[in-house]
């Protein structure tokens, strides 16, 4: 069964926010902050770099759309598809932080793929859903 | 040490996810997307306990996983959270009462493996 084209969407984004969030993130935690200590100032100087700041706001767009497609979807359904972002995080790695990918990482990649085509076949939600009255 | 820090992860995921799950479904679905009603739909969220709650358990895992990464390699860390996928699917039907068919079982398995096989 093709998912509705709203669950669609919805996956894409918490997908893509979170493959971007991470690489923001780790990026700006590589470049931008030297040894972080656990200070409060030395941890608002880290918070406030750039990239830093970029991984958290989409981080935080992340948590929002994963919890408003858990309003409809299952828990089930969400959480195999969106693993999508293990995939691409890889494929990040490898492009950009020159990280090698070793058979067993294309063997867990086209598992991880396998699953996800599996799991979409399933319905997105097998629970009654109640209607939100707005 | 590092165990420990694997069970502190996994169960501060299954928590939080389970919370999140349960507290967005007594919410509804959310199909109206209009700026003002986003905004109205932020300040419900905020107000829900399970949803501050979650949030509370995902910043135990993240900050746990940190530490993990701190003393352990990213190829022991990452499996780790292959585990919590396992674990929260048998969570979602027996608690959350999800129909988990052979299908989504098999994708869920597959889903876990292929995780821990990309931390090699």
């Amino acid at each position: 069964m093709r998912p509705d084209r709203k669950t669609r969407v919805f996956t894409l984004i918490v997908i893509l926010t979170q493959v971007l969030g991470n690489f923001a993130l780790s990026w700006g935690m590589k470049h931008e902050v030297e040894g972080l200590s656990f200070s409060p100032l030395a941890f608002l100087h880290a918070i406030l770099a750039p990239y830093v700041l970029l991984g958290i706001a989409l981080l935080i767009v992340w948590l929002l759309t994963r919890m408003t497609l858990l309003s409809w979807a299952d828990l089930s359904y969400v959480l195999p598809v969106t693993s999508l972002g293990y995939v691409l995080n890889t494929a990040i790695g490898k492009y950009f932080f020159d990280e090698k990918i070793t058979p067993a990482r294309w063997v867990g990649t086209v598992l991880i793929v396998a699953g996800i085509a599996l799991v979409g076949t399933t319905s997105a939600r097998t629970t009654p859903v109640r209607v939100r009255e707005s | 040490m590092q165990w420990l820090l694997v069970a502190v992860i996994v169960f501060s995921t299954v928590v939080g996810d389970l919370l999140q799950t349960i507290e967005m479904k007594r919410i509804g679905e959310v199909h109206d997307f209009r700026p003002g009603r986003i905004g109205a739909l932020l300040a419900e969220l905020a107000r829900r306990r399970f949803l501050i709650a979650a949030v509370f358990f995902m910043a135990i895992s993240f900050f746990a996983f940190m530490k993990l990464l701190s003393v352990a390699d990213l190829s022991f860390a990452v499996p780790a959270s292959a585990a919590s996928v396992v674990v929260e699917t048998v969570l979602a039907k027996l608690l959350l009462k999800e129909r988990v068919d052979l299908r989504r079982w098999a994708g869920a398995g597959l889903v876990a493996c292929g995780v821990a096989l990309l931390a090699l």
